[in-house]
Parts: C-alpha cells; structure tokens; sequence
C-alpha cells in the first residue's frame, strides 16, 4: 500500500482539516510553518503563508495547532515543515524539542540540506540535480524516509509528471533503502498513480491546500480521490 | 565552504547544491587561470573604465580633506559593473548562456543587462514594482540592452521580493542558468565572490590616496544595503588597523544596527527579524539600501570591531545629495549619499568615501522630496 503524505499551512482552522484529509485516506500529515520568504514555494504555498503570517502564524500559535491536530489525530504522523530561519530564531534544538512535545513525529526543513546540522533529525530531501553521493548522504541522514523533488523547480501544480523522476528513482534506489515519496508538481490522481508507480508514496501539497480553501469536505473528497487513485 | 565566523552558509534547496559547489570549483579554476584574470583586467580597463578617479571634494565639506572613489564614473554609472563583467566572464566559463538577476535600484539590473549584451547572454531581470515606479530610467535602460525586466507584485514589492523570485527561478533553470547576484549576499560561495570581483576598489583607492596625500586615510566611508561597493572598498584597507572603517546603512533599513541573526537568501546574517524569524519589511528613499539583509561578513567585522556601521536618515541622505551637486557639481546616487551625510561629520580630517554610484536615475525621486 503506498503512502499518501497531504501538506497544510498551519491555521486556527487546521487540525480539523487534517482529520477531514485522513478521513479522506492521508497516511500523513505535513504542516506548513509558514516563513516570510519561503525559497523553495511557488505561488500558493507562498499566499498561503502570507495569509497565515497575516492570521498571526508564529511559531508557537503554530506549536498550538500541532498539539491541536495531535489531540484529533492521536495516530497520525505529523511533521512540520518550516525553514531554517524559524529554527535559528527558536533555537535549533529547543525548535525540534518543542515540536516533538507538541506531537510531531519528525520535521522537515526547506532549506537546510543534507549535510548541514546532521545532528537535526529530519527528513531529508534529494532533487534530480542531486549527485549521487549527496542522495547516499540523504539516504543516511534522513529519519524514516526521503523526500524526492521531482522537479528542479519549486512546490506546485503542473500539467504532467515530471519525467525526471523516474531516473531520481533508480538513483536513490541504488543508494538507499528508506522508502521513497515523490512530491512537487503532484497535483491529479493521475499524477499520484503514476508516481506511486515508481516509488512508496507521494507528497501532495499545493493543490490540497487549495482543496481546504473551499472546506474540510472539499478536502476530504479531494484526498480520497487521489487514494482511490493510489490504491487502484 | 566558506564561512565569516558564524555567519554565511548555504541556506538553499537541496535544489541548487549541485549548482553552487559547481559555481566553487568553476570560481577556484578561474582564480588560478591567468586568461581569466587577464580578460577580466582587459575588459575593465578597455570596458568599464577603471581605474575610477579619486576627487577632492573640497567645498562640500570646508575643513576636511574628503576623497571620492568616483565608481559613479564607471560604465553603467555604478561599482555593479565590476561584479557583472567577473561573473558573466565565470558564467561564460561554466557554459551557461542564460542569466537570472535582482534589482533594487536598478543599477545591477543596468550592469547584468549590458554585461549580457555584451557577451550575446539571454538577460532576465527581476524587479519590484515599487522599485519600477523609483527607478523608471533604469527599468528603460535594461530593456533598450535587451533584457526582460520581470515584475515582482507581492511582498514588499521591492528587493527582498526580486531576490527571492530570482532565486526561485534560478532553481527552475539550474542547469542552463547562472544567477547574477548583485551583493556580497547569498548562499556560499556567492559573498566572496562580490567581494573579490569588488576589492579592485579599495585597492586601486589606497594607492590613489597614498599617491594624493602621502598617507592612508582615517576613516573609510560607504553606504552599506547588501554591502557590496563597501565591502570593495573595505578590503583596501583592512589589514591597515589605524584606518578606521564605517559603513552607513539607511535609517529604516539597518540590519546590522537594529538587526539579529536570521537566514534570508541563503545566508545567515544580521537581518531585520521578529523575534520568530520573521523577515521584516525595511524602508528608505534609496531604493539600493531598501533590503532587510545584509552581506554575512560585514556581520562578521561588526562582531570583530574591525568595521563599525551606523545609519543616515532619508532627510540626512537627500541634504547630502543636494549639497555635494552645489558644491562639487557631482550629482550623487542616493545610496552613496547616505556615506556622504555621515562623512561630513565623522571626527577625522582625512576621509575617502566610495561614491558608489552617481544619480540621475534618482532625480524624480529626489527633486519630489527636496521640493
């Protein structure tokens, strides 16, 4: 069965939409801490964040909504996925201890790739730039499983499935055995079938985000159609 | 990876990695190639003009002796050339054929434009729309040398937000694209790049002042927004411990005065930050010093004292831009009149200050405020 991994901004709203995602078949759940100048996203995260940062979305009202969404979710994998400069503001333990109090299973940060603070358990991440020897390094460091890029390009919908994945794949296959999930660019069941195809698992971000624009069940009907896809 | 103490680093996407220890090694070649150097050298003698003078401004500031390194007279108007000729001669080496760059006042978006233009580069230049309305003359230049000047309308609208587009679109284009950056800012090893593609000022700067007066000056005076024509004009003269170095930040915008370490761009640095990291919105007149962040090695001499910084005001910047056309008949940038404002009242006789760039581009700006 392959994993299907849905991103969320941190909001007031939010751990109800994450139990309407798991209702829906989210095997995991990612939630946005939302940062100011977020690299790595392309325009809806990006908004997304805006309008939590408006909302007041700082690190410890997002704290609250993990320890919220761990309430309603007591099973769930819950990962923050932030960047570097909220934890140097916190305190790159003090940030990870205090996620891992309020729930969360483990972290991802956007930009702090593998090799820099080896000692932050996280998720690492490998694109199809990525050598060879920096995905064995990911491979090594990561905490539970690699998060594949499928694209040189940041988070977002696009028309097809990035054709790099397949040989990104093959490569971190040769270099390691956690599991993989694909994500960027992951937006239709038709996406997730064929990257789940290739690999253990897809992340889905930007569209599901837009999904929970219009509701929990909106989203619950969104996810379900991509582990329906997923399943099949 | 080069690091100043604990600040710099590479803040990035897995992404870019590959690209920027591409970039270190395609650097560290090109260091220790002689053709390199010598088409550098060739192309900023025959070129961009250099050397750049050294004035006497005598009637600005009665009382004092106050030199200016005149980058306002290089090609394209600014120090900005000195860096866009090294690094498209780099991206030339590396064999990219697009370029992706920031801009704030537009003079690094004028001086990646003319670079391109001149070496048959494909030019694409991101640019706030706030700054677009500041610096319309400029927006004009790059597209009359054939670049594509790309609007950046979210966020601040100004640098900050074209540096974060232009590195969004450097992750999308990697393997064709190199990123022009503007400032001595950025992921490793970007920051000794610019400051090693802009110590040429402060080198050819001491030697003109020793030449002009027979001793090296008291105090070194620039303007500092991502820091790149001070950190130039700096290197000239850091091993001289008697000879103090100021960098002037705009009032509204000093990161290294008000600011705390944070990661913006790639680096950790001294950034305007809330207390959760949170980059804040910085603010000036001058469209160049109007970013939150700040080169990570003049972090580094703040905390080592061998720099110290401080700021001038949008009235104190505007007051030296008029005075120093009246009394010198040199129209300044509005960046480099914040190091105007505060040379005038250092406590020192002998001051050289980098006139980083001159200012027609400002005079809309400038003349709606003195009005």
């Amino acid at each position: 069965m392959k994993t299907l991994v849905i991103y969320l901004m941190a909001e007031p709203e939010t751990p109800e939409l994450a139990r309407a995602a798991v209702e829906g078949g989210a095997d995991v759940v990612e939630l946005g801490f939302p940062f100011s100048d977020p690299l790595a996203d392309g325009p809806v995260i990006r908004r997304a964040a805006e309008r939590a940062l408006a909302r007041g979305m700082r690190t410890q009202a997002c704290l609250d909504v993990l320890a919220r969404t761990r309430e309603l979710l007591p099973e769930t994998p819950l990962i923050p996925m932030t960047y570097a400069s909220l934890l140097e503001a916190r305190g790159w333990e003090k940030f990870a201890s205090d996620a891992a109090a309020a729930g969360a299973t483990s972290l991802i940060v956007a930009d702090l790739p593998a090799g820099d603070r080896p000692d932050l358990r996280r998720i690492q991440l490998v694109a199809p730039t990525s050598t060879d020897e920096r995905i064995r390094l990911a491979g090594e460091e990561t905490d539970g499983w690699l998060y594949l890029v499928t694209v040189a390009g940041t988070t977002g919908a696009r028309d097809d499935l990035s054709p790099a994945l397949a040989s990104l794949v093959e490569r971190a296959r040769a270099a390691t055995g956690v599991p993989l999930y694909a994500g960027f660019g992951i937006s239709t069941p038709d996406h997730a079938r064929a990257a789940a195809e290739l690999t253990d698992g897809v992340v889905v971000g930007s569209r599901a985000l837009l999904a929970a624009e219009e509701g929990a069940d909106a989203l619950r009907d969104y996810v379900a159609s991509l582990r329906t896809a997923l399943d099949s | 990876m080069s690091t100043f103490g604990e600040y710099g680093g590479r803040y990035v996407p897995e992404t870019l990695i590959p690209a920027l220890d591409e970039l270190e090694r395609g650097w560290r070649e090109a260091c220790e190639d002689d053709s390199f150097r010598t088409e550098l050298h060739e192309l900023l003698t025959t070129y961009a003009g250099r050397p750049t003078p050294l004035t006497l401004a005598e009637r600005f500031a009665p009382g004092k002796r106050i030199y200016l390194k005149r980058e306002d007279l290089l090609h394209t108007g600014a120090h900005k050339l000195n860096n866009a000729l090294g690094q498209a001669v780099l991206a030339r080496r590396l064999g990219k054929h697009r370029i992706v760059a920031e801009t704030g006042a537009g003079q690094h978006g004028v001086a990646t434009a003319t670079v391109c233009a001149r070496f048959g580069l494909e030019c694409v230049v991101y640019m706030g729309e706030e700054d677009m309305r500041r610096q319309q003359p400029n927006v004009e230049r790059m597209g009359l040398l054939g670049a594509e000047v790309r609007p950046v309308d979210f966020g601040t609208k100004t640098l900050k937000e074209a540096t974060s587009e232009a590195i969004r679109d450097w992750i999308t284009n990697v393997s064709t694209t190199h990123y022009l950056i503007g400032s001595c800012v950025g992921p490793a090893p970007y920051p000794e790049i610019v400051r090693n593609l802009q110590r040429v000022i402060g080198g050819e700067a001491r030697e003109q002042i020793l030449a002009a007066e027979g001793r090296l000056p008291e105090v070194v005076v620039a303007c500092v927004g991502g820091g790149s024509n001070a950190i130039g004009i700096f290197y000239g003269f850091l091993e001289d411990e008697n000879v103090r170095l100021v960098g002037v930040e705009a009032a509204g915008a000093a990161s290294l005065g008000s600011g705390r370490a944070a990661v913006l761009h790639g680096a950790r640095s001294s950034v305007l930050a809330d207390e959760d990291g949170q980059i804040e919105d910085a603010h000036s007149i001058s469209a160049g010093l109007d970013y939150p962040g700040v080169g990570p090695e003049h972090a580094f001499l703040r905390d080592s004292g061998r720099a110290e910084y401080t700021v001038a005001t949008d009235e104190e910047a505007l007051a030296a831009f008029r005075d120093l056309a009246r009394t010198e008949g040199i129209v300044p940038a509005l960046e480099p009149a914040h190091a105007l404002a505060r040379a005038r009242d250092i406590d020192a006789e002998l001051i050289l200050v980098g006139l980083s760039g001159r200012g027609d581009k400002d005079l809309a700006e400038a003349l709606a405020r003195l009005a």
